[in-house]
Formats: C-alpha cells, structure tokens, sequence
C-alpha cells in the first residue's frame, strides 16, 4: 500500500515537472493539470527550507575559495572584455543576460549577489548546490539542473565578476 | 519469514567462517581463499591500486588496462580495432588511425605491449603494441590513455617479435615471424628455401613528441623471428631476437619446423646498424606502408603513404650480427636487469639456456665460430653458454625478474610458474598456474628497475575458473605475491581478448599526469563549435555539415529542418564542459556507423545518411545529468527534390 502512495507521488512529481511553466508559454497544449494535485495530496515538489532576504543575500559569501573580493568604484574595461569573452565561451550555453535559460538570467546578478558568492558559484558549484542556502534554492528553482563546473581560473572568474558589473553599470 | 531467517542464518554462517578462518600467521601454506590473502588483494571503496597493469587485448586489437592488486578492470583502449563504443574508427577524425597500404583494416591481432623507459627505467610517457597480422606498431599516450600513432611495417608478416623498447626509447623493433619473399614476388611456395626473408625492423621514436620513423630494416635469412629483447645496461646497444624454422619448412611446421636440434638467438649490434645507415649505409628498396598520427590539437588522425625503406644486408656490416645456437625451437627470450645474462626459453625443452654477455663478447673477439648460416656467424654454443635452469617443468616460454635476484619462468605445458636463483640457477620455489600459462609480468619485470612485489600469469586456459559462459571463456589471470622467499598464489581475474603480454607500472609513475579534460581554448579542430553562438547548419551540396554543441543538459541546435533523403549529414559535435568526466554522446536513429563519446573540451563527427522522410530523433547516449533523459533532438527529413528551407534552433529560436 505504502509503496503505491509513492509511486503515485512520483508520478505526480513527474507530470508537475514535465508541465510546469508551460501554461502561459502555449494556448496550443492539449494537456492541462494544474499544479496542486486533485488527489488533494500536498505538492511534492522540493522546496528550499526558507525564503532569504535581498540584504541577507547580499550578506552571504558563499562557500569556496573566494573570501574577499576588492571592488573598485569604477570598471576596469580590459578585465571585463576578458570576462566576457571566457562566459561567452563557458558560460552561454547555459545562461543568457536577460532571460531565464538552463539557469537564471544572469542581468541585475550583482545587486542580488556578493562578489563573493558570485566568484565561488563559479569556482565552487558542486559544494555551493549541497551546501549554501541560496544555491540549493536557485537548484530547485531550476528544475535541479546543475550548475556546471567548468574550471575557471579565479582570475577568469574575477573578471567575469567584473563584466557582470559592467552590464549592471550601464 | 522464512527467507529471513534463512538469510540471517547464512550471514551469521559467512561471517563465523569469514572471521574465524586462518588466523594462523602461516599464510604462506594456507592457499588463495585464506583470508589474510583476500585483505592483499582487497582495494577499499574509494581508495586506489597500486600499479596500473596494460594487457594486450590480443584479438580484441585493443589495449586494457587494470588496477593491480586488486584485478580490476579500468578501461579498454581502442588500438588496432573499431570501437563502436566510443566511435574510434567509425568517426571522420579517427577512420584514418585504421588505414594500411592494404586500404582500411577494421581489425588487428595486438601481442606485446611495452611501456617508454629512460635510462632503463619505466618512464611512463607512452606505451606501445604491435599488431602481429597486417603488421603494425601503435604508440598510445599515458596521459591520455589514446591511440596517437600507428605505423605499418612494409616487407615483413607476423610482427610478432614487437614491440620492444629500448633502455632509453631509440628504437622499437619489429622482427618478421613468418619468413616471406622480401621483396614480395609470385613464386611457388615450395621453393621457400634460401628465398624467403625475416627482415627485423627498427623504428627510431622521437623524444619529445613519441614519433616513430621506420629507419632500416636487417633482411635476415628466411627465419621465424618469434620474440626478442634488447641489451640494457652493459649490453645496451644489442638487441636479441629468437627464431625457430631455421629448417625453413614451408608445411607441417608443426612437426617439419622441430627437425634441427638447435635454432638460433640473433645478436643484432643495432648501434652500429644505425651508425652505418646513418653514414649512408644500406640500399633503398620497395615498401609502401601507411603511417597515421592523431593530432591532438585537431583532434584528428591524418595518413601519410609512405613508400621506400633502407635495408641492410647482415653480411655486409661487419660485426654487427650474429647467431648463438639454442636448443628446441625458442619462444621468448629475456634479459636479466643487469643486462649480463640473455635467457633462452626453448619451448620443446625442460631446460633454460643461460648465455653471458661477456662471453659472447669474448667469442666474437675470438671468432670462436662453429660455421656460419646464410654468411652470418654462428658462435660456438659452449663459448657463449654460462648456465642451464634445468626446472623439470615442460615447456618454458617467457621470463621476468624481480630485480632482487631471481628469475620467474613460465612453462605452458606443465602449467607453472617457477622461480629460479640468477647465478646458481638452481630453483628455488614453484606453484601451478590455471592453466596453460603463456607470458607473465612483473612491473618493470623486463627493465633495468623490476618493482618486484606482483607477478601475475597470463593464462590461455580457463575451463572451470569462473562460472560457465558457454563454449566460450575470458581467459585469466593469476596475481601472485613475490614479495616473501615464496610465490603466494593471491587471485584469479578474468581478462579480454587475449593477453599475451603485459606492462605494468606503479600508479604513481602516471597517474598525476592523466588528462583530465581538454581545454577547449586549445581546441582547434576544423570543426569545432566552440560556443552555442558559433552553432550553425552549413550545406554544401548534398553534404550538409552541423556544428553542434553539448552541455548539460541539451544540444545547440536541437531542432534541424530542410535536411534532405540521399543527403550526407556530419554530426560534428563539441562538448563545452570542461570538467573532469563529464562526457556527452550522440547517436541519431538509423546511423550505418556507430555513437560517439565525447570528452570534455573535444570535438568529433560522426555522418549519417537519411534514407527516410520524417522526424528523427538524436540523444545523448552518456547519463550526464538529471536531466539527462531530456537531452534529446530532432531532425526533420523532407524529400530529395522539396522545398523545406534548411534553419535550425534551440528553444525556437529559428536561424537560418
């Protein structure tokens, strides 16, 4: 008995992530099930424990090698275009500017993050997605696709930081 | 219920025997299921060997590799054969690694793998292997662990006496087992006699990229040149070579080849042939033969025909080549690590012939000869020899040392392994091996520094080892301990194809070095896409070529239409991951080839084509993800003479 309860819970999980989002995207879809089960089960879908605040995010660091970044005023225009030319190569295939892709839109990322914890997302995904709050929550928002490790320098990944900035400047 | 208690019965039974069983210290006498035996061979999860051991995968063509002590099987490395497991061989960069001056071969029959050594010891750069049937010679990286370059030897057949290294890696040789016409001609087969060569050829490697050069080739009269070793040490400089038929029986070998009483060693002073051809030595005669090497930079294998080798007639160098008579027909032949002693394994004999390298210098010094054979000097046979290991044992074959000063022999036809003093010859400890063992390994086993704590036996039958699998068995191996005055018998492990001979290394030597990825900023292959903004569908014709991408967890484009029927499409795939193990495949439904496997930072291509109209899906063949089932795409089909516009996409972003 206890074993159908899960398998039907599974199945319903499935359908959740299988539809999910595509309701406002396509009048064309012949399947319709809104999210709450009708069974009157609760959701299934994993969430992170809590919700965090903007402040607090921008408080948290992250984990990794990264524990302080100095950032200057302005924009060191030769470390952003190297920046952007290594997410461009690295980065892309998974994450756009100004639109949700595989990952989250990268734009307005350093009024939402610490430099910090953006260098160690980079450097550091595996353990961030285990181990900090707001990564665990970004996976499951993500519909639990890893963030790639794709071994940046930290070099690079400072000045992927800095064309981040860039973008968020202008 | 029932089966619960019978289970809890049987664990309690295991653990009672497991726990108390042999807590005699006396391992030695307590055989392979003792328990302190299981702990030498027994590698924790998680934690690593201590030795990689490189089998030839005999008829497989390929190249496995194992974890040691503990019998694991680690990888196969593609080599001489096609491998629709990874695409080696059916995909555009690596169809030319399988090229000959015959045209394309499919399939290769490896035999003798040996590892680069420097100063006579393993360095663990490349590890090479000959193919004994189109005859060939591969050179594979150790930090890689893929097939770089394979040269063919022209002129010669059976390159079974291959590929051998010498103490600083100047030359690999590849020595001709069956005597043929050289140069090839159509003449009746029984006048073989006196007409038939067994050239032995030498390929110089070039030490900073592996690169092997086929320099010149000793056409030697019409014997089986079966196996050979070089000199290390004092008699670095020679190389030794057994051979059997010197009756140059055309028929019947079997029993027409084991007339003579005596065949011969050949002592080839291959520094002084290289000397002499070098000041322009030797003749240029006829030899096409193709030579392959992988770039990997490009990521492809090109072929270049070459034609043309210098031969050297033996008789013609003075002093350079010589026989030493051994008794009943030679199979392996061995030197020990102070290069001193040269070890004849007379494979219809009880008995190992022991030579000494200073004596045989002292005879040729002398001209202490007894006649000669084809003009080339024979040395007289109680000159040479120093000793006899006379074991009981039937059939020697190959011998090892432990670099603490014995000798480990192999004999077929008794099924053992006997381990025997350097000096005295007396032996000093046997043990059965299961069955019919043919070489054996010790790492470095062969080299100036053995790394004498394992030995294991290669057997060519398994019968009741394993469980039945049918007519058809693995065959196996067997790991012994020689760490103590006698042979432990540690475990059995099957192994693939046929093994005929191994290399082993300490994992420390290389395992530091192994790639982990290729950085896709070094990547320039024709082809590559090396970001989804340089994603694109080119026609050219009815060629059509995609430039695609992988990462977790989609393609770029995943979405191609206006691909036509009679088509030729080239999947030319990039995986943008660039980290360690992360591979994607691609397989598209129908394909006349194989799938590829794609490693971090590489590009490959495989071709497909489109016989059908429709709509096709492509996957990723490697689980990569938790979304790796969603890793999937389509192409559309329209017929040969439609109007469909080619465009691509990935989340409906049509281009064009």
């Amino acid at each position: 008995m206890k074993s159908i309860i899960k398998i039907s819970a599974i199945i319903l999980l499935g359908f959740a992530m299988a539809c999910g989002g595509n309701e406002e995207k396509k009048d064309k879809d012949q399947i319709k099930i809104s999210n709450t089960s009708n069974t009157g089960k609760k959701e299934t879908t994993p969430k992170a424990t809590q919700k965090t605040s903007t402040e607090d995010d921008m408080a948290n660091i992250g984990i990794g090698p990264i524990t302080s970044v100095e950032v200057g005023d302005g924009i060191d225009e030769a470390m952003a275009g190297r920046g952007k030319e290594v997410f461009n190569n690295l980065c892309t295939a998974c994450h756009k500017m100004d639109k949700k892709f595989v990952g989250p839109a990268i734009s307005g990322v350093t009024k939402r993050r610490s430099p910090e914890w953006i260098m160690n997302m980079i450097l550091n995904p595996e353990e961030m997605i285990k181990k900090d709050p707001i990564a665990k929550r970004l996976l499951v928002e993500n519909n639990m696709a890893v963030m790639a490790n794709q071994n940046v320098s930290e070099e690079d990944a400072r000045a992927i930081l800095e064309y981040f900035r860039q973008i968020d400047n202008q | 219920m029932k089966t619960i208690q019978k289970f809890l019965l049987g664990l309690s039974a295991g653990l009672l025997l497991v726990g108390c069983g042999n807590t005699s210290k006396d391992s030695s006498n307590s055989g392979a299921m003792s328990s302190s035996n299981a702990e030498k061979v027994y590698v924790p999860p998680g934690e690593h060997d201590e030795f990689y051991a490189f089998m030839s995968g005999g008829y497989s063509g390929n190249l496995t590799v194992y974890g040691l002590p503990s019998g694991r099987m680690l990888k196969e490395i593609p080599v001489f054969s096609q491998f629709p497991t990874n695409g080696y061989g059916y995909s555009e960069e690596s169809k030319a690694m399988l090229n000959t001056s015959f045209g394309f071969i499919p399939w290769g029959d490896a035999h003798h793998p040996d590892i680069s050594q420097t100063d006579g010891v393993l360095d663990g750069r490349w590890i090479f292997i000959n193919e004994n049937n189109t005859p060939r010679i591969a050179r594979i990286s150790l930090t890689t662990f893929e097939t770089e370059e394979i040269i063919e030897i022209p002129n010669s057949a059976g390159n079974h006496a291959s590929s051998f290294v010498t103490e600083n890696t100047e030359y690999i040789v590849a020595g001709t087992r069956f005597a043929v016409p050289n140069p090839q001609k159509d003449m009746p087969i029984d006048e073989m006699k006196g007409e038939f060569k067994g050239p032995l050829s030498f390929i110089s490697i070039d030490q900073e990229h592996g690169h092997m050069n086929l320099d010149f080739q000793l056409n030697m009269p019409g014997f089986n040149y079966d196996l050979a070793h070089p000199g290390r040490d004092k008699s670095h400089g020679w190389f030794f070579f057994t051979s059997y038929n010197t009756e140059e029986a055309h028929s019947m070998q079997e029993v027409n080849a084991s007339q003579n009483d005596k065949d011969f060693i050949a002592a080839v002073n291959w520094k002084k042939l290289a000397e002499y051809v070098k000041n322009g030595g030797g003749t240029k005669v006829a030899g096409t033969y193709a030579h392959n090497v992988y770039d990997e930079s490009t990521m492809t294998a090109t072929t270049e025909m070459k034609e043309g080798v210098i031969s050297v007639d033996p008789r013609n160098v003075e002093g350079a080549v010589y026989y030493m008579p051994v008794p009943k027909s030679p199979h392996g032949l061995d030197v020990d690590p102070s290069g001193q002693y040269i070890i004849g394994n007379g494979k219809l004999s009880t008995q190992l012939s022991v030579y000494s390298f200073d004596k045989m210098m002292k005879a040729i010094e002398n001209k202490d000869y007894d006649g000669d054979a084809y003009g080339i000097p024979i040395l007289k046979f109680d000159s040479v020899l120093e000793g006899v290991v006379d074991s009981g044992g039937l059939g020697p074959l190959h011998t090892e040392f432990d670099g603490k000063g014995f000798g480990y022999t192999t004999f077929f036809i008794s099924s053992e392994v006997v381990k025997w003093k350097i000096g005295t010859w007396e032996v000093v400890d046997r043990l059965p091996s299961f069955y019919s063992v043919g070489h054996l390994t010790i790492p470095g086993g062969n080299s100036r520094k053995p790394f004498g704590k394992y030995m294991f036996s290669m057997n060519k039958i398994t019968k009741d080892r394993y469980l039945p699998t049918g007519p058809e068995l693995e065959h196996s191996a067997q790991l012994y301990d020689i760490s103590g005055d006698k042979m432990d018998l540690l475990l059995d492990f099957p192994t693939h194809g046929e093994p005929h001979y191994a290399a082993a290394i300490p994992a420390d030597l290389i395992k530091s070095k192994s790639k982990k990825y290729y950085d896709l900023e070094e990547n320039n292959h024709k082809y590559a896409a090396k970001s989804e903004a340089a994603t694109r569908v080119e026609r050219n014709g009815n060629e059509v070529h995609v430039y695609a991408t992988t990462v977790r967890s989609h393609f770029a484009p995943d979405n191609i239409e206006g691909i036509k029927v009679g088509d030729k499409v080239y999947f030319h795939i990039t995986n943008l991951e660039q980290d360690f193990d992360v591979p994607h495949g691609f397989a598209v439904i129908g394909a006349n080839t194989s799938e590829i496997l794609i490693m971090p930072g590489q590009t490959k291509t495989i071709t497909w084509e489109p016989e059908r109209e429709g709509v096709w899906p492509f996957y990723c063949t490697d689980f990569c993800s938790a979304l790796h089932q969603e890793m999937q795409g389509y192409v559309r089909v329209s017929g040969k003479n439609s109007s469909t516009k080619l465009r691509w996409s990935l989340d409906d972003e049509w281009k064009e």
